[in-house]
């Protein structure tokens, strides 16, 4: 087992605890900062498969933004401190969920990489990413932009009241 | 001795010994704290020097002992722990800011190769191929301790205040790291010793203007000036200076997101705030003003000036400017209100920056693919007339129609807020009296006119009065 094999079991360990941890915990600020652990360690284990763009990415959106707007989002409407009795937790269902999607996923990728390998000749710096967004997966990169252009202005209409009568009428 | 610059390259990382690693973080780390003690004694004196005081001069040589002395006693205060807080994020929140400020100085190029007892090697702690984004990344992190202190305060005012710099700085974010593209575009790399590397010196242009190739300025902060100016603004930003420092506006909120705080932890959230100011000096300086290279006219006559030691005195000089730049604003800027401020960063600085981008991509297209002359002139004249056309057929704003203020009275829906009489009478302003009795004549008699004198008696009999 080299170091690279304990450093990267270590830190899936730690994210798969930290994401049993947002689901558990019955404070709602708590379950966000268990969160960014859990996408943080993720970003340890793309360090540990030498893709340093990805993993820096991975801080810089993930951790720094998207879990940020949601504490955002939590702290406007109702951010209690302390244990909130009323959080909606039905336990089975959710367990077998959960638990059915990540074997399967799991079964998955173990069925389909098997042990073979990767060379790291290939590198995954910001060129090869790059060229590699920018030339071979342009259509879904650009679908999925639309996409959010599409959140984006949902997310408008449905929070301006003037916006939507106007649309409901 | 040689007098050549060695540019340190990506292969020269990773190689230092154990003993040489922990040096370089423990002097990145003396660097950053001792910046900080410097920083708060520099900006109290600027500031005061700008508003014609003397400033701090009581403790130790022109004061320089004031910030420690004020360190000391911070530290022996009384830490206060608000009964509503949640203990463990109030506990660690303050850390959060610092910690990853003082993270982002290890990837700022100090200096090129040197050697420390007797081992060459680059005055940087480290570099990476995407340095920059450890840096951006670092300071997106930061935003959690500031966000997490105003939450777990338990409090109004501090959970405003989190809540404005979380908005503040992901909107700030947006709009600097854009204008960082163009650096990247610019200098190919991502590593912050590569960029520094970049901007070694100017090189002739590929193209010409009449057979005249001029020479490409090296630095980035003219090269891509707008880049230059939006990163600076964006920085101001992210780091709450004032004129943004809205999260902490006194007026309004008392003291933002460190109210409840005190002692050392109300100390790490203020030193937090230099880290950052300096930490962004730093990577300004790093990008955009050439890094740890001598200026123009110093390498005009000095061929030694970029070797050796000697970088680490160009790189001081230009953050001890840059952090000059930081307190020369803050002494003269107001602060902005909530909206324009949110106005400038999502309506200005964004559309400016992406036009900027996209020019700038134009640009190298023309450059690397082969136009010839004739077909690159039609294009860039061409896209000069496009741009003309949509600034001259650009629709223009509807005039609002106006309403009278019964209009607007009777518009109201029902179950609005009742208003008072508008019968107000607006009162004569008390300035036409003062400039009536300033404009008494005055009494400028010679001595022993006995009119002069009853008439002084008078006026002075008047003030009494008043």
């Amino acid at each position: 087992m080299t170091t690279a094999d304990v450093l990267m079991l270590a830190l899936g360990a730690v994210a798969v605890g930290a994401a049993a941890a947002v689901v558990t915990t019955r404070q709602i600020v708590r379950a966000g900062l268990w969160l960014v652990v859990a996408l943080g360690s993720l970003a340890g284990l793309y360090l540990v498969l030498s893709a340093e763009l990805v993993a820096w990415v991975q801080v810089l959106i993930y951790v720094g933004a998207v879990v940020v707007l949601l504490l955002f989002a939590v702290m406007l409407t109702r951010a209690p401190i302390g244990v909130s009795e009323d959080l909606d937790r039905s336990r089975w269902p959710g367990l077998l969920i959960g638990g059915g999607a990540g074997l399967g996923l799991a079964a998955l990728l173990i069925d389909a990489y098997q042990w073979s390998t990767v060379d790291l000749a290939d590198g995954a710096g910001a060129e090869e990413v790059g060229a590699a967004i920018f030339r071979s997966w342009v259509l879904p990169f650009e679908v999925l932009s639309v996409l959010l252009l599409a959140a984006l202005v949902g997310a408008i209409v449905i929070s301006r009241p003037d916006v939507s009568a106007r649309v409901g009428r | 001795m040689r007098f050549l610059t060695q540019d340190p390259t990506l292969a020269d990382f990773g190689h230092d010994p154990w003993w040489l690693i922990l040096l370089k973080i423990v002097v990145a780390f003396i660097f950053g704290m001792s910046m900080i003690l410097l920083g708060v004694w520099f900006e109290r004196r600027v500031v005061a020097r700008m508003a014609v005081r003397p400033g701090l001069n009581q403790v130790g040589p022109f004061g320089l002992l004031q910030t420690l002395a004020d360190g000391i006693k911070g530290i022996l205060k009384e830490d206060l722990l608000p009964r509503t807080a949640d203990k463990v994020v109030f506990f660690f929140a303050p850390t959060v800011p610092a910690i990853f400020a003082l993270t982002a100085l290890s990837v700022i190029p100090f200096g090129p190769m040197v050697s420390i007892f007797g081992v060459q090697t680059p005055l940087q702690v480290t570099d990476v191929p995407v340095a920059v984004l450890v840096v951006l990344a670092c300071s997106a992190m930061g935003i959690y301790g500031i966000v997490l202190g105003g939450w777990a305060s338990g409090s109004t005012y501090p959970l405003l205040g989190g809540l404005r710099s979380s908005a503040q700085m992901i909107s700030y974010e947006v709009a600097m790291g854009l204008s960082i593209v163009a650096v990247f575009m610019t200098a190919g790399t991502m590593s912050t010793s590569g960029i520094v590397a970049a901007q070694a010196g100017g090189s002739e242009a590929s193209w010409s203007i009449f057979g005249w190739h001029p020479t490409v300025p090296s630095w980035y902060a003219i090269l891509l000036i707008p880049s230059f100016l939006i990163f600076v603004v964006s920085a101001f930003g992210e780091t709450n200076r004032a004129p943004f420092d809205l999260p902490e506006a006194e007026t309004e909120l008392v003291a933002g997101y460190m109210t409840e705080y005190s002692s050392i932890k109300f100390l790490l959230y203020l030193l937090s705030e230099y880290v950052a100011m300096v930490v962004m000096s730093s990577i300004i300086a790093t990008m955009f003003l050439g890094g740890w290279r001598a200026p123009w006219p110093i390498t005009a006559f000095w061929s030694g000036a970029n070797s050796g030691w000697w970088p680490l005195l160009w790189f001081l000089a230009k953050v001890v400017l840059l952090l000059f730049i930081f307190v020369w604003v803050r002494a003269t800027l107001p602060r902005l209100r909530y909206d324009q401020f949110m106005k400038l960063g999502w309506k200005v600085l964004l559309p400016v920056n992406l036009i900027w981008i996209l020019l700038l991509g134009g640009l190298r297209v023309m450059q690397d693919e082969q136009f010839s002359g004739r077909n690159r002139w039609l294009i860039i004249g061409g896209a000069v007339v496009a741009v003309l056309l949509v600034a001259l057929l650009w629709p223009a704003r509807k005039a609002e129609p106006k309403t009278t203020l019964e209009e607007q009275m009777s518009a109201r829906p029902s179950g609005s807020f009742p208003l008072p009489p508008l019968d107000l009478q607006v009162p004569p302003s008390p300035r036409a009296k003062r400039v009536v009795a300033e404009r008494r004549p005055a009494n400028v008699t010679a001595s022993g006119a006995g009119s002069g004198q009853v008439a002084d008696a008078d006026t002075d009999a008047d003030e009494k009065e008043v």
